[in-house]
């Protein structure tokens, strides 16, 4: 049976509240905690097959061109080496995400330095990654005129969001900004490279892949292969991190499932540390105006945002990097503009947060320019600026809890109010200061089914093909059934990341959790239906807790009611228009401390504060856990992390974890966390929304802030590393 | 001499090019070592070699002869983890989970490499025995990369099992 459900209306019942286990919510240990800290749970390339070949993609150091021949026999004769694949089915791009069709195809098409080409497949990863070296590939160039500099080629431009007269506005404004920043491009760079071990069996595939939405996954691999997707079957039961970068299927899928098809034989492709960096996905550069105009009190009269970005020709993709500038603060006359330019540098596509991870921030620091020139506090400048409706769009907000995290959080900062003036504190060496900015991410729902069924011993299971990335799936799927069926945790088993399982949404855009908790939820809803009807009852007089149906003053254990059979739904959550009539997102505030070297231009965070509201906390710990991550990224964001590429070849120079400098232990002082709590019934069943990606949303323009308190200096391209700052540090 | 591995001897690849690293994880079947770079970059893979950290993928495994090798799965197992594997579980030490083994055993042998009194970046008196302070943990734990920023949590599960001093 199935329970279905397309939220066209808020849903204010909030059962969950009604509920009695009192498990949701509650900071419980991740279930699969246990195999991960033994080393027991096993990601893609970690599954046994007998007789595994290994493969290895070759890679070609070319901007543009074709390949005119590939020459297997310089490698056939070598050690080991089995086959050569230069299907044409090879795809040479990574899918992005939710495309749910074969990536560019074929590989043999080169559109940026370091695309793969080819896969070697050989008995040993050694003998493979030999041959890889050897294989002799022609190639027809054409590099001379491909543009690799997004700053001087003509710009596609998107519909742009205007109301009334901006320009106009900036010159009437008592206060203005008018400020140009830079973001270099990011890399996800999760721990676990990108893997695959295909197995065929003549006519249907196994995968055990490392991706993060299985339902577009098996889409994109069907229809890269030439196959129906029922002959697809994928498996991630443990993915190490993802951050958008195993949103779609990449090279190593498609590599490993083609060589498999044809040797007959389980074949593995693990790609290289270098591979992901270079093949993989950026975030794009960014180039950003933001223009703020305000009246004598500090009241936006006139905001404007405009981008530019980039991505190879023929992607959809351009970084959302005006996102939340449509919703975050007033202003009637209203500018935004994204425009993207065609270069051959890798595939831009989404890296945690795409838009908001990069756009925020600038937005951020614009208003501390304005709160300096207003003479106000930053934080109340803010509060000043929180418009009551979509200033756009006119509709409500559902539920926003902007005005409460800049409070609360300034209060657990320990925030000093009033005016600014930099440089009030030193320490030795050090300027000391401190900044604060604005969260925001927009809310998205996707599709998702789960089965539920309750066995004859009163516990339950809950299957989808979703995964857990890192983001407590596992903990917050068991704790929504737990608590609509009353049951602790140890008593619902969990299973996911199988596409032989309901598909679910997948993990993207923060709203796996509210998307496929959703669809638990739904399933429940039918449980308890069904247990009602058992006991000759209204499901609303019907609680259940503990493993006992309890009504009126009755109590019989559910496995009693049960009598022997199991009985099992599948929820089937679909977005309807609930999200369309009002303004959801999630929201938040950050305040940074920050050190800043006087000689050097070194920065340190201190210690640093986010507040946010997401709507239904689903496990606090889990939750707690994605702000932190969160925020650690925020550091490499505003401090150090840079994708470099050569100007004359385009290739990513620093395409490894030496040289692309993400956060270390050392970077990442004590970070406090405040979570408050929310129910945001037009934002999904549960009243939940997402949580994975707002601690990254806007934090580096606090630290920004933070600098310039601290100093002096205002920094205007992202990554502040210390050349940068000192350049911008005053004489006196 | 063959290699012992979790206190099991096990004969050494014929292929000189296979690393520590590949040899735990492809010819042992001990996948709990990771391998996030195999450059020595992320300290994913890291081991105890005669009870010192190393990261396992910069060592061949040839060069092991004799050696008393402990990985994840020497350290403890689901039905009996060590102290440091249940230190990050309770304070959620982890999300995806893919540095985690790196990082317990980074940090047991950190904790003894202090006990030991070796001095580190963030020591000041290289004279005197180091403290444990967060920003020795740090230091030391700076090897670890976690991209899915555990590192708050990390710390406090390594704070939690050196206790009172740290
Ligand atoms: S895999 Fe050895 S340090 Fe990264
Ligand atoms: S837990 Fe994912 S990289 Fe550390």
């Amino acid at each position: 049976m199935s329970v279905h459900c397309k939220q066209d209306a808020p849903d204010e019942r909030n059962v969950l509240d009604s509920t009695k286990q009192g498990v949701l919510g509650e900071p419980l240990e991740r279930p699969e905690g246990l195999l991960k800290v033994t080393g027991t749970a096993t990601y893609a390339a970690e599954f046994d097959a007998e007789s595994c070949l290994e493969g290895v993609l070759v890679t070609l150091p070319v901007v543009r061109g074709t390949i005119t021949s590939i020459d297997r026999e310089s490698v056939l004769q070598m050690p080991g080496v089995v086959a050569v694949i230069t299907d044409e089915r090879l795809t040479g791009r990574a899918a992005q995400g939710m495309a749910g069709e074969a990536p560019f195809q074929p590989a043999q098409q080169v559109c940026y330095w370091g695309q793969p080409v080819a896969l070697v497949v050989a008995e040993s990863f050694e003998e493979a990654r030999d041959a890889a070296k050897h294989l002799s590939v022609e190639c027809n160039a054409d590099e001379g005129d491909a543009p690799l500099d997004p700053d001087t080629v003509e710009a596609e431009q998107r519909k742009p969001t205007k109301n009334g007269d901006l320009a106009h506005a900036m010159t009437q404004a008592a206060h203005s900004v008018d400020a140009t920043f830079t973001t270099d491009g990011h890399a996800s760079a999760a721990m676990e490279p990108h893997a695959a071990m295909a197995q065929w069996d003549g006519q249907s595939l196994t995968v055990h892949a490392s991706l993060q939405m299985l339902k577009f996954n098996r889409a994109e691999l069907a229809d890269s292969l030439n196959l129906k997707e029922k002959q697809v079957r994928l498996i991630a039961p443990y993915v190490g991190g993802g951050f958008g970068s195993k949103l779609g299927i990449s090279q190593e899928t498609v590599g490993a499932s083609l060589a498999a098809m044809k040797l007959g034989k389980p074949v593995r492709v693990v790609m290289s540390r270098q591979q992901v960096f270079q093949t993989i996905m950026r975030r794009s550069e960014t180039t950003q105006r933001v223009r703020l105009a305000a009246d004598s009190e500090g009241r936006l009269t006139g905001f404007g945002h405009e981008a530019r970005v980039s991505n190879l020709p023929g992607e959809e993709f351009a970084e959302p990097v005006l996102q939340s500038s449509q919703f975050l603060y007033g202003g009637d006359n209203r500018l935004l503009q994204l425009e993207v330019a065609r270069i051959h540098r890798m595939t831009a596509g989404s890296v945690r947060a795409p838009g908001e991870a990069v756009g925020v921030q600038t937005v951020e620091q614009a208003m501390d320019m304005l709160a300096e020139k207003a003479g106000i506090d930053p934080v109340e400048l803010r509060l000043r600026n929180i418009p009551e409706r979509h200033p756009a769009k006119d509709k409500p907000y559902s539920s926003r809890k902007l005005a409460e995290c800049l409070r609360e959080g300034a209060s657990a900062f320990g925030w000093k109010d009033g005016p600014r003036k930099p440089r009030h504190t030193r320490e030795g060496e050090w300027w000391i200061g401190s900044g604060v900015a604005s969260a925001a991410r927009i809310h998205a729902v996707v599709e998702a089914k789960a089965r539920v069924t309750l066995r004859p011993d009163g516990t339950a299971l809950v299957e989808t093909d979703m995964t857990d990335i890192g983001t407590g799936t596992y903990a917050i799927l068991g704790q929504v059934a737990g608590e609509m069926l009353g049951l602790s945790l140890d008593d619902v088993e969990v299973r996911l990341g199988d596409t032989d399982m309901p598909p679910g949404s997948g993990s993207g855009g923060s709203f796996g959790a509210s998307s496929c908790g959703s669809a638990v939820f739904l399933a429940c809803e039918g449980l308890r239906d069904t247990l009602a009807e058992k006991l000759g009852i209204e499901a609303s007089d019907l609680s259940l807790k503990d493993g006992f149906a309890l009504w009126e003053n009755e109590k019989k254990s559910i496995a009693e009611v049960l009598d022997g059979k199991a009985i099992e739904e599948i929820g089937h959550f679909e977005p309807g228009k609930s999200t369309e009539d009002y303004a959801v997102a999630s929201f938040g505030a950050f305040f940074a401390e920050v050190a800043v070297n006087h000689w050097t231009g070194e920065t340190r965070v201190r210690r640093m504060t986010g507040a946010f509201g997401f709507g239904r906390v689903l496990n606090a710990r889990t939750a707690r856990s994605q702000c932190l991550g969160g925020m650690t990224w925020c550091i490499g964001n505003a401090l150090t992390e840079s994708l470099l590429f050569d100007p004359t070849d385009g290739h990513l120079a620093n395409c490894d974890l030496a040289e692309y400098h993400v956060p270390v232990h050392r970077d990442v002082p004590d970070l406090e966390v405040v979570l408050l709590e929310e129910r945001d019934a037009a934002a999904s069943p549960i009243q939940a929304k997402g949580v994975g990606e707002l601690g990254l949303c806007g934090g580096a323009g606090a630290i920004a802030n933070a600098i310039y308190d601290a100093c002096g200096a205002r920094v205007f391209a992202y990554p502040m590393t210390p050349d940068r700052v000192l350049a911008a540090m005053p004489d006196k | 001499m063959p290699i012992t591995i979790n206190d099991t001897p096990h004969d050494l690849p014929d292929d000189p090019r296979v690393s520590l690293l590949d040899f735990l994880r492809s010819h042992a079947g001990l996948t709990g070592t990771k391998k996030g770079c195999d450059h020595g970059q992320c300290g994913a893979c890291t081991v105890l070699v005669n009870g010192v950290r190393i990261n396992s993928c910069l060592s061949l495994a040839v060069t092991h002869d004799g050696d008393e090798v402990t990985t994840i799965e020497g350290l403890g197992s689901p039905v009996s983890p060590s102290e440091m594997q249940q230190a990050f579980l309770r304070h959620d030490g982890f999300q995806c989970g893919y540095c985690t083994p790196g990082q317990i055993c980074s940090a047991t042998a950190m904790l003894k490499e202090i006990a030991a009194g070796w001095p580190s970046d963030a020591t000041d008196d290289l004279e005197a025995s180091p403290k444990l302070t967060g920003e020795e943990i740090r230091e030391r734990m700076s090897g670890n990369l976690c991209r899915c920023g555990a590192y708050a949590n990390i710390v406090a599960a390594i704070r939690d099992v050196a206790g009172e001093n740290a």
